[in-house]
């Protein structure tokens, strides 16, 4: 049904998406927490700089990246030579990329997620015993649970079509850092592949159908789940 | 077990300047209207709000003193609290939400216990329901549940029945009623219900303004004219304990034997020794200087005059003292001064309806 070719950008697609997507959810988690349940001076300037990547060109994102993480850049070169850790020209560039730009959608939704949480319910959880880590873990995240769900599977389903950052830190290289929309940018430039591109369009457009389907039921689930 | 409070906390366009004791167990009832701070006290007795000055003790042991640095967190005061919007947690079941604080204590009650509790008020049958598929009395239960299952040494109660309709406020309370006779739990009961206060209340601090405006036992200050008048409740009068000791089958009656002697009333489907509430309206009380004979009225208590207040509007408030029960009668001015009714007079007092709470 697919070609090696089309399957091997499917499959490097989905799992630049999780990568990118589950290393970010800690981050995104952290960041919702500090925003809404911290006050501290400079607050806006912080909720704008984290909510940056979604109004920026992702064209200006991989340059930023290129610029500090590319291998003559001097924290890239610094972590290819001490750690071994290379980004530029690989799909795991590739992963930070996207999970950068979709950074603030795991933001959004955590950070929803958070605020629909009654603060009574932390302080029924204190007065029956519970430390901040227990009221956290036993309420805070469960509770939560829902918002972290949809902004995770946004984020996936962003990342998926995620093309400026990626072609611009990691460049177009199949089998590393072509993903399906590098794919089928690639075959509207070579002479004679529209059929190509109309199918992993096709494909495109089914992952996507697919996604969201799975993410409405999935969130209905959580939602049942934390008594919603 | 003394319970020491004192409470100074300023907000925007509010100050709350509380300090009572009570010396003794049971209820104490903290009265007054909304935004009186009531809730305010019980947060800072609990935990949940930090005073700007005060000291917090709960039978000697401080839990909170501004001046001596001293703030225990709520999770190390042992007190349990009921609140208002009983804020059981969502995601959890009814089991899981009555374990929280049992697995949590430092004194933990065994399977026995949590068994006990659960039997007491009735949750057996919604153990493993989420408190959404629960209606307002069932949550009022299990928060119930919860608070006491965390072995606490002194429960609060923000208006637990205020949320409530009526057939709901009947379900929850016999509960109460059972805690505080049964468990003998210290309770701090939070209510804007002179109702609550009367059926469920051993001692009462009427909190006005973020101020104590009185303080004493309920048997003494309900029949307070001057309570009743700072209080504004609509109808006063006295309230003391009865116990049932005879059942007349033939005539439907029961007798109730109280510090001011017998009363006769309508049956009560009570078994002998039930300790009940009974409440003397003063406008159901009658003064007559001569035992009267021939008179429709079962109850005629013997009594002493201890004060007599007349107002403008033509009324007499006659304080009695019957036994060791605090009587009110409310007559006209009129009767008073016709009878000449005066301190330390023996009178006799007539009474045509005693409402009896039921438990």
């Amino acid at each position: 049904m697919l070609t090696d070719v089309e399957a091997e950008a499917l499959l490097l697609s989905l799992r630049v998406s999780l990568v990118a997507v589950a290393c970010a959810l800690p981050f995104a988690l952290a960041a919702a927490m500090l925003l809404a349940r911290a006050r501290f001076p400079g607050k806006t300037l912080v909720d704008s700089a984290l909510h940056l990547p979604l109004v920026l060109p992702p064209v200006v994102v991989g340059y930023l990246l290129l610029t500090i993480l590319g291998t003559r850049a001097p924290l890239g070169a610094w972590l290819l030579q001490n750690l071994g850790i290379r980004f530029a020209f690989s799909w795991t560039g590739a992963a930070l990329a996207s999970g950068l730009i979709t950074f603030p959608f795991q933001l959004r939704a955590i950070r929803l997620g958070l605020a629909g949480i009654d603060r009574g319910l932390g302080q029924a959880a204190e007065t029956l015993g519970a430390g901040p880590t227990d009221r956290f873990i036993h309420i805070v995240l469960p509770l939560a649970l829902p918002g972290i769900v949809t902004g995770a599977i946004t984020a996936f389903a962003a990342s998926l079509g995620e093309f400026g950052a990626i072609i611009t830190f990691v460049s177009n290289i199949p089998g590393e850092t072509q993903t399906l929309p590098l794919a089928i940018y690639s075959a509207i430039q070579s002479p004679g592949g529209e059929a190509e591109a109309a199918r992993l369009s096709l494909l495109s457009i089914s992952l996507a159908l697919v996604g969201m389907v799975l993410a409405e039921m999935a969130e209905r689930r959580t939602r049942v789940l934390v008594g919603q | 077990m003394t319970i020491e409070i004192a409470v100074h906390h300023r907000f925007a366009g509010f100050e709350l300047d509380a300090a009572f004791r009570v010396a003794k167990p049971g209820v104490t009832a903290l009265f007054g209207p909304s935004g009186a701070g009531k809730t305010t006290i019980a947060n800072a007795v609990a935990g949940l709000l930090r005073p700007q000055e005060g000291r917090i003790a709960i039978d000697g042991r401080v839990v909170f003193d501004s001046s001596a640095g001293i703030d225990v967190p709520p999770r190390g005061r042992r007190i349990g609290y009921v609140f208002q919007e009983s804020r059981l947690f969502p995601h959890m079941s009814v089991a899981n939400n009555l374990r929280f604080g049992w697995r949590r204590a430092a004194r933990q009650a065994g399977e026995d216990e949590f068994a006990r509790v659960v039997d007491m008020l009735g949750l057996e049958h919604l153990l493993s329901r989420k408190p959404a598929k629960l209606s307002g009395g069932e949550k009022g239960r299990v928060a119930l549940g919860r608070a006491l299952l965390a072995s606490p040494a002194l429960l609060l109660l923000d208006e637990p029945l205020a949320a409530l309709d009526a057939a709901r406020k009947a379900e929850i309370f016999p509960y109460l009623e059972k805690l505080r006779d049964e468990v003998r739990l210290p309770m701090i009961y939070v209510t804007h219900s002179i109702d609550e206060v009367t059926r469920l209340a051993d001692e009462l601090v009427f909190v006005k303004d973020g101020r104590i405006a009185a303080q004493g036992p309920v048997f003494d200050l309900l029949p307070d004219l001057e309570f009743a008048s700072l209080a504004g409740t609509p109808s006063y009068g006295a309230v003391f304990e009865a116990t049932v000791s005879a059942q007349d089958d033939d005539d439907r009656l029961t007798v109730l034997a109280s510090d001011c002697g017998d009363l006769i009333v309508p049956r009560i489907a009570r078994p002998v020794g039930t300790r009940l509430r009974v409440r003397l309206r003063a406008e159901d009380v009658m003064i007559a200087r001569e035992r009267p004979r021939e008179i429709s009225a079962n109850n005629i208590l013997d009594a002493t005059i201890a004060s007599v207040r007349s107002d403008d509007e033509g009324h007499a408030d006659v304080q009695l003292q019957s036994g060791h029960v605090k009587l009110v009668s409310r007559i006209t001015r009129a009767s008073a001064v016709r009878l000449g009714l005066a301190a330390g007079m023996p009178v006799f007092a007539i009474v045509k309806s005693v409402i009896v709470d039921l438990r």
